[in-house]
C-alpha cells in the first residue's frame, strides 16, 4: 500500500523535478523566470502534437524541449540583452505559454495517443527484484518506473555534477553570485546567462510533456494546473541543488495525489481541502524557506539584477 | 639599460554622457617599475585603468601593450595580453572558496581536478611569497585575504601588468607594509605595477614614477626621487594647499552629552560596546579613534537612536535619551552623518536628486499630505553653494555625482539644520585633500558656534590636528581619553592596539601636562 503510494508519488513529482530543474538553472545565473508555467505549457503542448503526428517518442520529446526553450529564448532576449524587467517579463511568457498552449489544444481535445506510441513509457518491471529482502520493494519506487521518470532523475544527478563538479558549473555559480565579478574574471556572461536559461526552457518543456504524454496521457486545458508556480517554490524549498530537487519534487508529488488516496480510503474529509495540499504546502514551505535563514540556503546573490557592465 | 614599454595609452577619450572623464591621455608604463597614479576623485584614474582592463573602451585614442597596438573589448582579452586588475571593490565570489575564485573562467579539462590546480596555485604563491588558505570561503576572509587572494588570481593567470586600483584605502597600516613588500617583489621579477591612489605617502613611498591626472588630463609624469609633497599637491589640485590645520580655539561650552555604562551587544550576543563612558561639551570636537569594526558605528548608532541599548545611559542636556526613537532625538538637535565603507552613504537616498534628500529629514516638519519642496530647493542650493558642490543640477539623481560631492552633500543637509550636537563618522573618507581640508574648516567652524562634535576618524594625524580631545576604543572598550596636544601618534597606535595609559605615561608616549 505505502510502497503503491510512493511509487506514484515519484510519477506525479516527475514533471515537478523537471520544472525545479528548469528553474534551477535559470536562477544559477541570476535570472528570477517566472515563466516555468508557460514553458510547461508549450513543451506539454508541442510534445502531445508531434506524437500524435509521428508516433515517434523521440521526435516528441525533442518538440516538447524546442518549445521550451523558444519561450526561454524570447525571455533571455528579452531580460539579458535589452535588460527588461525579469519579474514582468516571466509573467508575460507564462501568459503567453498558456495563451499558445489553450489556443492550439482546441484542435487536441478529446485526441488520445497511440498505444503503440504509449508503450514505450510504460513502467519497466525488473525480474527478482521483489525477491531481494527488505531493500527490493524500496527500490522498486524508483526502478520499476517508466523510462521517462529515469529521464528526470538522470537529469538531476548530470544537473548535480555539472553544476557542482565541473567547469562551466563553476562559473555559471559565479555568474548568479556576482555577475560583475564573473566578468571581470574574464567570463562570458551573456553566453552563459543564455545557455542556461535555454536550457532550462528544455527541462521545463520536458516537465510538460511528462504531463501530456504519459501523466494523464491526453490534452486537457491548463494540464499543468499551476506546477510551473509550485516548481518556483520549490527552488528555494531545495535550496538551487539539484540533488535535493529530486526530494522535494517527490514530496510534492505525494502531497499532489494525496486528494484521491485519502478519497479512495473513504475518510471523510472535503475533497476541495485535500486539491489545494500542494498549494498550501507550497505557502508554507516558502515561510518556513525564509524563516530558516542559514548561510548554506541563501539565492544566488545577483539573482533578478540586471546586468550592464559600462555602468557607472 | 634600455626599459621595454609594457603599455603605452596615447590620446585616450571616454565621455559618459556629459561628463569628459577622460581628454587625450598619455599614459606609459615601464616594465618593472611600479608607477603610481595619483589625482583626485574624479580625475579619471579608474576610468583610465578600466580601458586596460577590457570593463571600458575607449571613444578614441589607442593602446599599445608590449610595443603592439591592440583593442581590448572584454576582461577576458585583458587577461590574455597579461594584464591583471585589481579592483577597488574585490571582484570575487563571497560563497566560493578561494581556490574556486582563482580558477574562474580558467580554460581546461571539462572538470576540475582541485589536487592538481592547488599545486599549480601553490606554486605561484611561492614564487611571491605570498600566504593564504586556498580552501578558506572569500566571505570568512578579512579584507587584506581578499586582496591577497585577487593578487593571486591575476598573477596565476600569468598577468605581467598588474593594476591596482586603490589598493591601501581598506587596510591597516601594516597590512599596507605587506601589500608594499609584494608589490616590490613583482616589479623585481619583471612585472609592471600600476597603483592607483591619491594618498601622497603612498607615492613617495612605493612608486618610481608617478603620473598625475586631473580633470581628466594628464598634467605630468616625474620620477618619485625627484619630486616632493608640496610639488605633487598643487600639480594635483592645481593650486598651492596648505597641509596643515590649524586648530581653531573656541570657548567650551556647557556639558553636552554624558555618556555612562553604555553596553550594546552585537551579533551572537557579543558585547560591542563595553561599559563606554564619557561626555561632550559644547564647542569641543571629541575625536574617536579606534581600528575599523571597534565599535564605532554602534556607538554612533546608540546615540542616534538606531541601534537598541542594553544597559548604560546617554544623557543629553539633563534629559536620558535611550528609548527615544529617532525622529524625536533629531528634534533634540542630534545630527549624524556616517560614510559607510562603500561610501554611497547612509542617510541618502542614491536615486533620488538633492532636493528630495533634503526633504527626507524636512517633510515631517510641513503641515498637512501635500509636499512644499520651495524650501527644500532653496536649502539645496545654499548647501551646494556653501560647500562648492559639483553637479550638473539640482535636479540630478545623486548617485550620478561623485563620492565626494555625495559626502558633502550628506554633510551639508545635516549642518544646515543647525544641529547643537553632531556626530560625524569619516566625512572624508575617500575624499581628496582639497575637499577634506574643506571639510575639516566646515567642521571647526560649527564647533565654534558652540556645536558639540563627535568626530569618529580614521586618520591619526588628522585626529590630532583637528580634535580637542581624542578617545580611542578598542574591542567596544575606552583604553584612554587625551589632549590631543598631549598625545603622539604612536600613543595612538599602542591605546588602539588596548595598551592602556598607565603603560603609555612609562613609555613616554604621553607627555603630561
Amino acid at each position: 500500500m505505502l510502497i503503491l503510494f510512493l511509487k506514484s508519488a515519484v510519477i506525479a513529482g516527475t514533471p515537478l523535478l523537471f520544472a525545479i530543474l528548469g528553474a534551477m538553472f535559470n536562477e544559477r545565473v541570476g535570472n528570477l523566470n517566472l515563466g516555468i508555467e508557460g514553458m510547461m505549457l508549450l513543451g506539454a503542448v508541442a510534445g502531445f502534437q508531434a506524437a500524435i503526428y509521428s508516433n515517434n517518442p523521440f521526435i516528441a520529446l525533442l518538440f516538447a524541449m524546442i518549445f521550451g526553450s523558444l519561450g526561454a529564448l524570447i525571455y533571455a532576449f528579452l531580460t539579458v540583452t535589452l535588460r527588461t524587467n525579469q519579474v514582468v517579463t516571466g509573467l508575460t511568457l507564462t501568459i503567453f505559454g498558456t495563451g499558445l498552449a489553450r489556443f492550439h489544444g482546441q484542435k487536441l481535445m478529446g485526441m488520445v495517443l497511440p498505444e503503440d506510441f504509449s508503450r514505450h513509457f510504460k513502467p519497466l518491471s525488473i525480474p527478482f527484484l521483489h525477491e531481494i529482502p527488505v531493500l527490493g520493494p524500496f527500490l522498486s519506487i524508483f526502478l520499476e518506473q517508466d523510462l521517462f521518470v529515469y529521464l528526470g532523475f538522470v537529469s538531476a544527478i548530470l544537473s548535480g555534477i555539472y553544476l557542482f563538479k565541473t567547469r562551466p558549473g563553476l562559473n555559471l555559480r559565479a555568474v548568479g553570485e556576482s555577475t560583475a565579478s564573473a566578468d571581470a574574471s574574464g567570463i562570458n556572461v551573456t553566453l552563459y546567462k543564455y545557455i542556461h536559461i535555454l536550457l532550462g526552457g528544455a527541462l521545463c518543456g520536458l516537465g510538460g510533456a511528462y504531463l501530456s504524454l504519459v501523466y494523464v496521457p491526453s490534452w486537457q486545458e491548463n494540464i499543468t494546473s499551476g506546477r510551473g508556480w509550485i516548481a518556483v517554490a520549490l527552488v528555494i524549498f531545495t535550496s538551487w541543488n539539484p540533488y535535493k530537487a529530486i526530494g522535494g519534487a517527490i514530496l510534492f508529488g505525494g502531497l499532489d495525489i494525496l486528494g484521491f488516496r485519502i478519497q479512495s480510503l473513504n475518510i471523510p474529509v472535503n475533497q476541495y481541502f485535500l486539491r489545494m495540499m500542494p498549494y498550501l504546502a507550497t505557502i508554507i514551505v516558502i515561510i518556513i524557506g525564509s524563516i530558516r535563514k542559514s548561510s548554506r540556503h541563501t539565492p544566488p546573490k545577483d539573482l533578478g539584477n540586471p546586468y550592464f557592465r559600462e555602468e557607472r | 639599460m634600455e626599459k621595454t614599454v609594457f603599455v603605452e595609452m596615447n590620446n585616450i577619450c571616454k565621455t559618459f554622457g556629459v561628463i569628459r572623464a577622460n581628454r587625450n591621455i598619455n599614459f606609459r608604463v615601464n616594465q618593472g617599475e611600479i608607477h603610481a597614479l595619483l589625482g583626485e576623485n574624479g580625475a579619471g584614474k579608474s576610468t583610465l585603468v578600466n580601458m586596460l582592463s577590457g570593463i571600458y573602451t575607449p571613444d578614441a585614442g589607442s593602446i599599445e601593450i608590449y610595443g603592439k597596438p591592440v583593442k581590448i573589448h572584454s576582461p577576458r582579452q585583458a587577461f590574455e595580453l597579461g594584464i591583471g586588475m585589481i579592483h577597488q571593490h574585490f571582484k570575487l565570489i563571497d560563497v566560493l572558496t578561494a581556490a574556486e575564485n582563482i580558477l574562474l573562467s580558467e580554460k581546461g579539462s571539462l572538470f576540475l581536478s582541485e589536487k592538481e590546480a592547488l599545486k599549480k596555485i601553490q606554486k605561484v604563491m611561492e614564487n611571491y611569497g605570498l600566504l593564504i588558505d586556498l580552501s578558506k570561503k572569500i566571505s570568512d576572509m578579512s579584507v587584506s585575504e581578499k586582496q591577497t587572494v585577487e593578487i593571486i588570481k591575476v598573477l596565476y593567470r600569468g598577468a605581467k601588468i598588474l593594476i591596482l586600483d586603490e589598493p591601501t584605502a581598506v587596510l591597516t597600516p601594516q597590512e599596507i607594509e605587506k601589500l608594499f613588500v609584494i608589490l616590490r617583489n613583482l616589479a623585481k621579477g619583471g612585472c609592471a605595477v600600476i597603483i592607483i591612489t591619491h594618498k601622497l605617502n603612498e607615492v613617495m613611498t612605493i612608486s618610481d614614477r608617478v603620473t598625475v591626472l586631473r580633470q581628466g588630463e594628464t598634467i605630468a609624469t616625474l620620477d618619485t626621487q625627484s619630486t616632493n609633497y608640496r610639488e605633487l599637491t598643487e600639480l594635483m589640485v592645481g593650486k598651492p594647499v596648505d597641509l596643515t590645520i590649524e586648530r581653531l580655539p573656541s570657548k567650551k561650552g556647557n556639558l553636552m552629552l554624558e555618556v555612562k555604562n553604555l553596553t550594546v551587544l552585537g551579533e551572537h550576543q557579543v558585547k560591542v560596546l563595553d561599559n563606554v563612558t564619557f561626555d561632550l561639551y559644547g564647542g569641543e570636537i571629541l575625536g574617536v579613534a579606534g581600528v575599523a569594526g571597534s565599535g564605532q558605528k554602534e556607538l554612533c548608532e546608540s546615540i542616534a537612536g538606531l541601534y537598541p541599548v542594553e544597559s548604560g545611559s546617554i544623557v543629553f542636556e539633563d534629559e536620558n535619551i535611550v528609548g527615544l526613537n529617532p525622529r524625536e532625538i533629531i528634534r533634540k538637535g542630534i545630527s549624524m552623518s556616517f560614510i559607510p565603507e562603500d561610501r554611497l552613504g547612509m542617510g541618502l537616498i542614491p536615486s533620488m536628486d538633492m532636493v528630495d534628500n533634503m526633504l527626507l529629514k524636512d517633510y515631517v516638519n510641513q503641515p498637512g499630505i501635500a509636499i512644499d519642496r520651495k524650501p527644500a530647493r532653496q536649502k539645496a542650493e545654499r548647501v551646494r553653494k556653501r560647500l562648492n558642490i559639483q553637479t550638473p543640477g539640482l535636479s540630478t539623481p545623486i548617485r550620478k555625482l561623485s563620492g565626494g560631492n555625495i559626502q558633502k552633500v550628506l554633510l551639508g543637509r545635516e549642518i544646515d539644520s543647525n544641529p547643537r550636537l553632531l556626530i560625524t563618522a569619516y566625512p572624508a573618507r575617500g575624499l581628496d585633500i582639497g575637499v577634506s581640508y574643506n571639510i575639516y574648516d566646515l567642521l571647526q567652524e560649527q564647533k565654534q558656534k558652540g556645536v558639540g562634535i563627535l568626530y569618529i576618524g580614521e586618520d591619526l594625524d588628522v585626529l590630532i590636528e583637528l580634535c580637542d580631545r581624542i578617545m580611542v576604543l578598542c574591542d567596544g572598550r575606552i583604553t584612554g581619553i587625551v589632549e590631543s596636544k598631549s598625545i603622539t601618534k604612536e600613543g595612538l597606535g599602542l591605546l588602539m592596539a588596548g595598551e592602556s595609559l598607565t603603560a603609555l605615561e612609562k613609555e613616554e608616549h604621553l607627555c603630561r601636562l
